[in-house]
């Protein structure tokens, strides 16, 4: 097993929780419940579960996005949630981040060329903008868009060009540790065959160690050495996919299996299977 | 097959706002009574299009160039809005993509569901709250009466899409338009919905088309598949023909495509770009062709 780069114990993390006067009455709701995760070097993880299991706010707490009411989440040897943001500073740029919807992560007022080399000249990876040009012009090789998309916006591009632009801003930062959230939920399959590949290729060469949310099992399958699903806000199972997949040890992810649609004909699929409890509220 | 239901016939459609590039080139495909068809296709393939000309709700961009559209003996296409309005509803319904926009925020349930059978089925509103409450039944609802008092944002997903499923058959349509109705769903909650989709049809005898990106879904409920390219039809026949032997080889690089956690060394096969350009020329080339006609 890899040395451990991410490590993240019994998380707890609530939303409104009531402060003051006017906050009177108003419930906290506790969306992880003690969540224990850890990631190792150069590793991809998946995190899977349905709407409101709480795998979105299990990747923001890792990255010291949200701020949990109790456990730790240590970095490379450092718990970021004890560090000030001064002192989270200089992990940022070895913690990056690929978005869900690149159309609203990337400035449309922004040229791709500036959202580049910004952040290359604000971690200092670079001395001067000529040389922050020679490393955008590798990720966009490396990434498979042509260097001329400097001069673009994000309108001007497809939506897999975007995510393209998504990863290449991410990883021309030279980080360690990448979170990805349903990187490619909105793209068509030949698209999404397209950027997982592109994925899967950096994390073997960069060294790179991944979270990859997704409610895609099959997707997480296809990527992933490890898988962690969640429900309601706790892990109810964890291990490598082949196992997992093969023989589930929990009830719920042997029913969320089930519930895949492969595309091959089984006229028995529709009617078989355990059917998970849904929610009949909002 | 005996005399479909729904027959489109050499639809075509382009997009007036983009120099008239066509949108729909010449489809014709035909669902029977009692059949599921799937319609399948990428981005810009033109499914939603179909769909929205069945129910005469095309934008303004899009003009229908060419095509019938017939629905028992008649062409939905030649209809008069009035004419057209008076089949929706009654005889064709929808059950639309995203469950927490298709439901007036602003009305209770019951109102939204009683409408239809109060002026398509002349039905008095306690008649028509007690079929709504059934039919909620009907979709495995467990507290229809709740349900029925309730806000659309009092209610998860799931359960807007089975009031949307159950609004949709309340009329007993003879044809259901389906546009993507699970995509917005978690995979435990679609397979109840596609269970449900599949058991109403299948007492009511409904037609269905079902529009859909999913190759895993439409494997498991359709009875017939149509795949779509750029507004072409690029191959059908019955979901166990083009699934299993697939002879285009568009539908063979879109099951290559899908990631499958039953075979995690194959899927995520990018299209062949010798298969991308031998689309484009068939498609040029039928554009061509068309045009040739067109002038000649």
């Amino acid at each position: 097993m890899a040395d451990d780069l991410l490590v993240a114990h019994g998380l707890v993390v609530s939303y409104g929780q009531p402060r003051g006067l006017f906050a009177r009455g108003r419930s906290s709701a506790t969306v992880l419940h003690g969540v224990d995760i850890r990631v190792g070097k150069g590793e991809t993880v998946g995190i899977v579960g349905e709407s409101g299991s709480g795998k979105t706010t299990l990747g923001r707490a890792l990255l010291g996005l949200v701020n949990p009411t109790a456990g730790s989440v240590v970095f490379d040897g450092s718990d970021i949630t004890a560090l000030d943001e001064k002192a989270r500073r200089p992990l940022r740029r070895r913690m990056q981040m690929i978005f869900q919807d690149p159309m609203s992560s990337l400035n449309p007022r922004h040229t791709i060329g500036r959202i580049l080399i910004e952040p290359i000249i604000l971690h200092g990876l670079a001395e001067s903008q000529k040389a922050a040009r020679g490393l955008v012009n590798g990720v966009l090789d490396r990434v498979g868009l042509s260097r001329n998309t400097v001069d673009r916006y994000s309108y001007e591009l497809s939506g897999g060009q975007r995510q393209r632009v998504g990863i290449a801003r991410a990883v021309v930062l030279r980080p360690d540790f990448v979170l990805a959230d349903e990187i490619v939920s909105g793209l068509d399959v030949s698209t999404q065959a397209q950027v997982l590949r592109l994925l899967k290729e950096l994390t073997g060469e960069m060294h790179l160690a991944l979270a990859f949310i997704s409610h895609d099992l099959s997707v997480v399958r296809s990527i992933c050495q490890r898988v962690v699903v969640m429900r309601e806000g706790r892990v109810v199972e964890e291990g490598l996919c082949e196992r997992v997949f093969a023989a589930p040890a929990a009830a719920y992810t042997r029913a969320l299996i089930d519930a895949i649609p492969l595309p091959t004909v089984d006229p028995g699929w529709l009617t078989s299977g355990a059917s998970v409890e849904v929610a009949a509220t909002a | 097959m005996t005399m479909p239901r729904l027959s489109i016939e050499t639809l075509s459609a382009i997009s007036l706002r983009d120099g008239n590039r066509p949108i729909l080139r010449r489809v014709s495909l035909a669902v029977g009574t009692g059949e599921v068809h799937g319609l399948v296709g990428e981005s810009g393939a033109g499914k939603s299009t179909i769909a929205k000309a069945i129910l005469g709700i095309v934008p303004s961009q899009v003009r229908i160039a060419d095509g019938r559209i017939d629905f028992e003996g008649r062409d939905l296409l030649s209809l008069s809005a009035r004419e057209l309005r008076e089949i929706l509803g009654r005889d064709i319904a929808l059950i639309p993509q995203d469950p927490s926009t298709a439901l007036n925020p602003a009305r209770r349930i019951d109102a939204q569901m009683t409408d239809g059978l109060r002026l398509k089925r002349n039905l008095l509103t306690s008649e028509a709250r007690r079929r709504a409450r059934a039919l909620l039944e009907e979709v495995q609802i467990r507290d229809p009466d709740r349900v029925l008092k309730s806000y659309p944002h009092q209610l998860s997903g799931g359960m807007r899409q089975r009031v949307l499923i159950a609004a949709a058959f309340a009329l007993e349509p003879k044809l259901v338009i389906a546009d993507e109705p699970t995509t917005a769903l978690d995979v435990t909650v679609q397979k109840q919905i596609l269970r449900l989709i599949r058991s109403l049809q299948e007492r009511h005898g409904t037609s269905v088309l079902f529009v859909s990106h999913d190759l895993g879904v439409v494997a498991k409920i359709c009875d017939r598949v149509t795949v779509l390219y750029m507004g072409k039809v690029v191959e059908q026949g019955t979901t166990a023909e083009v699934l299993n032997s697939p002879r285009h080889a568009y539908t063979k690089a879109l099951l290559a495509a899908n990631p499958r956690y039953d075979r995690p060394d194959t899927g995520l096969e990018p299209t062949p770009p010798e298969v991308v350009a031998a689309l484009r020329a068939e498609i040029a080339a039928f554009d061509a062709g068309v045009m040739g006609s067109r002038h000649g």
